[in-house]
């Protein structure tokens, strides 16, 4: 029997979409069934999951306030220091720097990624720690400060890495934006600063939202940072979770804080897109 | 200096440079004020590159620009008393129409109380009959809507000249001749200079009171419309406004006496310059006819093409001697049967006054 275009369409469709389709299936849906399924249950004697229907281990999950909130208070504060810091970057690249050098500056920003973020994130930490600048700062009097092991060194350690993350999502709306809008705003009146508050930083925010939203969802999950830099100090979720899988092998609590986590994530990211939309939504962006 | 002056803009030995480039070279210009004034001229001619001048985006490398008798040199647009039509109009994507209009009204300190602004936001459109469309998204609005929108925006805050680039290059035939109208209206009503820039000579022909054609960086001719195409200055912009024939010749001692390549001998007006020259006539200027009309300028061809336009018919004919001319032929006082066929055998006559010579 012949194929209709219509059913050949579905059919191409369908192709395209599987491999990644199934991949996400297997190790993600799957995997993540399963560890709602292990969040119900209890903790073998020898480490592991015990089949079992309990609320036991949510019941369980004040313990770890303490790195849900590090984690949803630093996650977001981080992203937003990101944010500050990469603006200025990221118009500078797009706007004021010479369309010769352009390609050359912004592959710079990512030249970083060349390196580990271990081996960058270590270097910090000897940096930070008490050989580095406390010692410096010692050698002029001032004794006694503590630099590593603070909520300060870990977001210190979260702009340094994912700058560039929060960089090139803003240079891209940036780099689009039609320079004869910024004409135009100058002939109609608009001072520099008017012109840019009024229209270049509301035609950039598709950027800001982009790289705010990736940044914190990374930031969430975040293990390597506050291990190096928060000691055992300032610690996420990231770390609770290898602390109960690979030490003390209670994969049921595991499993539900990380379930836990998703969930929260889930709704913080779908109320603040719902009012970033509507705080856009009036202001829709047309880029054509 | 004095506030009042005759004239809007001056442009005293202007020379714009990017790099090795010169844009436009020493040009010396003066636009009266009311005056509705076209700068004409292929692209890469500086057309833009002066009306940018203007505007404040680009800063004179030599020499000076005046607006209102002022010195502008160094002023940024913000602080000039300019409004500009943007080339694509280059409105604000994330504002409705009421709120692109509203900008340049919203920049003004001291504030403007929200219920002016708004008031003289719907009487700017209400003058490019856009009343009624105040809440519409720009990327509702059709092209011709657009453009409406971004002249409301620019006249809004009452400019004492208002500057167009290119403004009608992105509308249809219809809807760009019903603009020119427009446009000119409003120019009338609101008593301000308007400066446009075009490449389309029709465009500067039909609504600007002076058209200045501008070749390679420099002005070569600035006149009234009918001036530019009747007299035009020299050969470029006999070519660049409207057609034109050309043929190599020699005007001969006597200075009244053309001698065409193919040996026809033409009277000219007298005293023109002796020597090689190139003529050049209007298609127009020519009168076609079977038999041979007294003696005046004749030359003889053989009809190739006819293109019939309507209200007007063009003939490509080969000249004997000289190559293809192109002759427009008025249909008013013609027969159906007045229509030559391509490969029939035409006379060329023509007015002595009107050709125009051009020493080599």
């Amino acid at each position: 029997m012949p194929l209709t275009p219509d059913r050949k369409r579905q059919l191409t469709t369908a192709a395209l979409v599987a491999p990644a389709g199934i991949w996400l299936f297997v190790f993600l849906v799957l995997p993540f069934m399963a560890m709602v399924v292990f969040a119900f249950g209890e903790r073998a004697p020898e480490g592991g999951y015990q089949a079992a229907f309990t609320f036991a281990q949510f019941a369980n999950l004040p313990s770890r306030a303490a790195a849900f909130w590090n984690t949803l208070m630093i996650a977001p504060v981080g992203a937003f220091l990101c944010l500050i810091v990469a603006y200025p970057v990221a118009y500078y690249l797009a706007i004021k720097s010479n369309p010769k050098y352009r390609l050359m500056l912004v592959s710079l920003v990512v030249v970083p990624f060349w390196t580990s973020l271990l081996v960058r994130t270590y270097a910090w930490m000897y940096i930070l720690g008490s050989r580095g600048i406390p010692n410096l700062l010692g050698m002029i009097g001032i004794e006694d400060i503590r630099l590593l092991n603070t909520p300060g060194a870990v977001l210190l350690g979260i702009v340094y890495g994912y700058l560039p993350l929060m960089i090139m999502p803003i240079y891209v709306s940036l780099e689009k934006l039609d320079r004869r809008l910024l004409e135009a705003s100058a002939d109609l009146g608009a001072k520099p600063v008017s012109t840019f508050f009024g229209i270049t930083l509301p035609l950039s925010l598709p950027g800001v939202m982009t790289g705010v939203a990736l940044v914190t969802i990374l930031l969430l999950g975040e293990y390597l940072i506050p291990q190096l830099l928060g000691g055992g100090k300032v610690f996420f979720i990231g770390n609770a979770l290898v602390d109960l899988f690979l030490q003390s092998r209670n994969w049921p609590f595991g499993s539900a804080i990380a379930v836990t986590l998703v969930v929260v994530v889930v709704i913080v990211l779908s109320v603040a897109m719902r009012i970033a939309w509507k705080v856009s939504g009036s202001r829709q962006v047309d880029l054509v | 200096m004095t506030a009042a002056s005759a004239n809007d803009i001056e442009f005293h030995s202007v020379t714009k440079r990017y790099g090795a480039v010169t844009a436009v070279t020493d040009i010396n210009l003066a636009i009266p004020k009311g005056a509705f004034v076209a700068l004409l001229g292929p692209s890469g001619c500086g057309k833009t590159t002066c009306l940018r001048m203007i505007g404040g985006f680009e800063q004179p490398s030599e020499g000076t620009v005046l607006i209102d008798g002022r010195e502008m040199n160094g002023v940024p647009p913000y602080r000039r008393p300019v409004n500009m039509v943007f080339q694509h109009y280059a409105l604000f994507p994330h504002f409705d129409v009421e709120q692109n209009v509203a900008y340049g009204l919203k920049q003004a300190r001291p504030k403007l109380a929200a219920s002016e602004i708004s008031a003289r936001a719907r009487q700017a459109l209400e003058m490019v009959r856009l009343g009624g469309f105040e809440k519409r998204r720009i990327h509702e609005m059709s092209g011709g809507q657009q453009q409406r929108v971004a002249l409301a925006r620019a006249i809004v805050n009452k400019p004492s000249v208002l500057l167009l680039d290119e403004p009608l290059a992105a509308l249809d035939k219809k809807l760009r001749t019903a603009m020119q109208i427009e446009l000119q209206t409003l120019q009338r009503e609101l008593g301000i200079t308007f400066v446009l820039v075009t490449h389309d000579q029709e465009e500067a022909l039909s609504m600007s009171d002076m058209v200045c054609v501008m070749n390679a960086g420099r002005i070569v001719q600035m006149a009234k419309p009918q001036d530019v195409y009747d007299s035009p200055a020299d050969l470029f912009v006999a070519d660049f406004v409207g057609k034109t024939n050309r043929v190599l010749a020699t005007v001969e001692a006597d200075g009244a006496t053309l001698r065409l390549p193919n040996g026809t001998a033409l009277a000219l007006r007298p005293g023109q310059k002796p020597g090689a020259a190139t003529v050049a006539l209007r298609p127009e200027a020519i009168e076609l006819a079977r038999q041979p009309v007294g003696n005046a300028g004749a030359l003889t061809g053989t009809v190739t093409h006819r293109i019939f336009l309507g209200s007007t018919a063009e003939y490509q004919i080969s000249v004997d001697g000289l190559g293809d001319f192109l002759v427009t032929a008025d249909r008013r006082s013609m027969q159906e049967s007045d229509l030559v066929e391509p490969g029939e055998r035409v006379v060329l006559t023509f007015d002595p006054g009107k050709v125009h010579v051009f020493p080599a």
